[in-house]
């Protein structure tokens, strides 16, 4: 076996987060129109006000067209023949994990998520997503003493209707791009969190999101507001049954720092990718957003890519207050015949802004993975600067690496540094670390954690330890 | 410790070695000299195990196995150790971290326990000052940014730590300014002994003022022309490369 099969033999891994969970659901019609927006609002018994969001959301959304410049293939998507609302049948009791249907706890237990907060990590709460529906929120009680409220969006819709009118929408507009506005629509839950004036949250706190039905389609959003001197940090999560369908992911993920308010925002991705062949997996398509709106508040997004058959994501930071920072970490990895366009959009509109980012792409078998980032520097931004680092690395000589940076500078006082790089894991590399007596397996891992090390650090430190074990299930294994 | 015979070998359908023949004890050094393109730095890269090259014909035997049985990695647990003409950069990767990966693999195949990252430190703060090295390369990425000097005493720090029974050294002389190429001549000095063996893969006579060799081997267009003690090095320096490929033609006129 040449070097070069051997080491694509390390990528075929199966993916073991592909069981199914079996759950009744309430039935709910396929397609989307003015009918399905309502009867969404209705389940949810929402306030006006969000009702008239969804449907604003949905009549843009029908002007619009599905965004084909990235770097990625895939068939024209039937919106007919998605399911835009999943629940599953036996109604969340959200005070009670007792209500919860046994068969969605297994799954989290399975996933390595036990919701009984004995069994929890100290120091991190989860907001459990299941399909479409937040199924648990751990830690309530403990969050609730500090002040932070930390709760499902549809229960934040109930009880902090206020806040939600005046933040919602407020970073991704209804009619920001096609799928935020497909999301707008139809979202049918997620995660809100606040934190209020000069509280640092006492623990990390994450959502955790699960597909299951193959019908139907997911499409959650995030809330996070952090008040004047307060700091969180947050963690997502996300897997999915293997179907040899495609499932349609859109999500939106809003992010508020205000004066001096720090947020981190940190993913593993991990949804199902497809098989080998390119049957099945998530279409990924997220809007991620955050903005700067205080002085010298910061915005940090990490993120460890490394499933979804589609994925097209640019988790940006708007530097609106002065002297605030935005940071982008990202790692993204693509096998088989994934495709990834994934980047960042920093924009500086503030004085003395400071815009850092880090992206490390890792491509093997035959798939495509992109970076797009683009770094806009207003007129008013004076003395900004953005420092940028783009590294792709190949495994193999079937699949590509791309990088589309894009700068705008309004300003001259300004700085931006652009640094890129295109390796290929190299035999010369591999037999350096055997002739040093590391077997070719932990050598390959050797290379790509050294690769990935300036955002694994990143990371909180226990998920820090899954994003390298889950590093470790795609690209090492099978040796031999 | 190593016996190689008949070696025929090729890279990329080209036969660069044509018949090897040699023999290498413990406690001796053998300097392998010859012009460029001879197949000196293929010899060695082919007793590590480099998957590029193909062994043809003949065999390396070390220590009683062969060689052509084992993956690299099993012959560097095995002691086999080369010091790399080109050492390749590992970003993110710490120098101190791969040193004790490697020692640690090695240790194991000893049936030792591994050390811990306070006990490497302990081990290898004492093997710094054999290349004169800083404590500060330890905490670097593995070769990332290093000047050519600086590789090259980095591999020789490698050996030290790694304490092989056969050390391959490949070219580990060129690009060293003077103080390097004492440093690093030094230091391997220090490291051989009764129960290891070095083979020296060079260019040039000048590191030879400071390893005194056991042997030294001509090898030209893939076979080795002329076997000696260290006089044969001095006659190169003095000749040139052409005295010997002048001789072989001699010779095979002559037939």
């Amino acid at each position: 076996m040449s070097d070069t099969q051997t080491i694509e033999s390390m990528v075929k891994q199966p993916y073991k987060y592909g069981f199914k969970t079996n759950v009744e659901y309430d039935y709910f019609p396929k397609g989307l129109n003015e009918d399905i927006v309502n009867m969404i609002s209705d389940i949810k018994e929402e306030p006006d006000f969000l009702r008239e969001f969804r449907l604003k959301a949905y009549r843009n959304w029908k002007t619009m067209k599905d965004p084909l410049w990235a770097n990625i293939n895939y068939p024209k998507i039937n919106y007919d023949d998605i399911q835009f609302y999943s629940s599953p049948k036996k109604k969340p009791q959200l005070d009670s994990l007792d209500e919860v249907d046994p068969e969605i706890l297994e799954t989290y237990e399975k996933l390595g998520i036990p919701l009984s907060e004995q069994k929890m990590l100290a120091g991190v709460a989860v907001d459990a997503v299941f399909d479409s529906v937040s199924v648990a929120t751990t830690f309530k009680e403990k969050l609730a003493e500090a002040g932070v409220i930390f709760c499902s969006l549809s229960e934040a819709v109930q009880k902090y209707p206020d806040l939600i009118k005046e933040y919602m929408g407020s970073v991704v507009p209804y009619n920001d791009n096609f799928f935020a506005a497909m999301n707008s629509a139809v979202f049918s839950d997620g995660s809100f969190c606040y934190v209020p004036k000069g509280v640092v949250s006492p623990m990390e706190l994450s959502t955790y999101f699960r597909i299951n039905n193959e019908e139907s389609g997911q499409f959650e959003r995030t809330l996070i507001v952090a008040e004047e001197d307060s700091f969180v940090s947050y963690l997502e999560g996300c897997t999915a049954p293997m179907f040899s369908k495609n499932q349609l992911h859109a999500a939106v993920v809003e992010l508020v720092a205000l004066d001096n308010a720090q947020i981190k925002y940190s993913t593993v991705q991990n949804w199902y990718s497809g098989n080998e062949k390119g049957v099945g997996g998530i279409f990924n398509f997220v809007t991620k957003r955050g903005l700067c709106k205080g002085d010298h508040s910061k915005i940090s997004w990490t993120q460890v890519e490394t499933g979804s058959a589609i994925t097209w994501k640019y988790p940006s930071v708007i530097m609106k207050g002065d002297n605030s920072t935005g940071e982008f970490y990202s790692v993204a990895v693509t096998n088989d015949k994934m495709e990834a366009d994934t980047g960042t959009k920093m924009i500086h509109l503030g004085k003395n802004t400071n815009s850092t980012i880090i992206s490390k792409g890792i491509a093997a078998g035959e798939s495509q993975n992109s970076y797009r980032g683009l770094v806009k520097i207003g007129p008013n931004a004076k003395n900004s600067r953005n420092y940028s680092v783009c590294d792709s690395m190949l495994i193999g000589d079937r699949c590509g690496a791309h990088t589309f940076p894009y700068l705008e500078a309004k300003n001259n006082s300004s700085s931006v540094e652009h640094e890129a790089t295109t390796s290929k894991i190299g035999e010369d590399q591999i037999f350096y670390l055997q002739q040093r007596g590391l077997d070719e397996e932990n050598a390959v891992s050797l290379i790509i954690n050294g690769f990935c090390k300036e955002v694994f650090k990143e990371l909180p430190m226990e998920f820090a330890v899954e994003a390298i074990k889950l590093l470790g299930i795609k690209l090492e294994g099978s040796v031999g | 410790m190593l016996t190689i015979k008949n070696l025929h070998a090729t890279v990329e359908g080209e036969e660069i070695l044509k018949g090897i023949n040699l023999e290498i004890k413990a406690g001796e050094i053998h300097a392998i000299m010859g012009p460029n393109g001879s197949g000196k730095s293929t010899l060695a890269k082919i007793i590590a195990g480099h998957p590029s090259y193909e062994v043809t014909r003949g065999e390396i035997i070390y220590e009683g196995e062969d060689l052509a049985e084992m993956d690299p990695d099993e012959r560097a647990r095995k002691g086999v150790f080369m010091a790399f003409q080109y050492p390749v950069e590992i970003p993110g990767v710490s120098n101190s971290m791969l040193m004790r990966e490697s020692y640690n693999e090695i240790r194991k195949e000893q049936g030792l326990d591994p050390l811990d990252p306070l006990e490497f430190e302990d081990y290898i703060t004492e093997k710094l000052n054999l290349v004169e090295m800083d404590a500060k390369f330890l905490e670097r990425n593995v070769n990332a940014g290093f000047s050519g000097g600086e590789k090259k005493r980095n591999e020789i720090l490698q050996m030290a730590v790694l304490n092989p029974r056969l050390s391959l050294l490949d070219e580990t002389d060129s690009g060293l300014d003077i103080d390097a190429l004492r440093i690093v001549s030094e230091g391997i000095n220090k490291l051989s002994g009764k129960e290891n063996a070095v083979m020296l893969v060079t260019h040039y006579q000048r590191i030879l003022n400071y390893i005194t060799p056991d042997y030294v081997h001509v090898l030209v267009n893939g076979q080795i022309q002329k076997s000696g003690g260290k006089e044969l090095a001095i006659k190169l320096e003095e000749h040139g490369y052409e005295w010997v490929t002048a001789k072989t033609e001699v010779n095979g006129e002559a037939k």
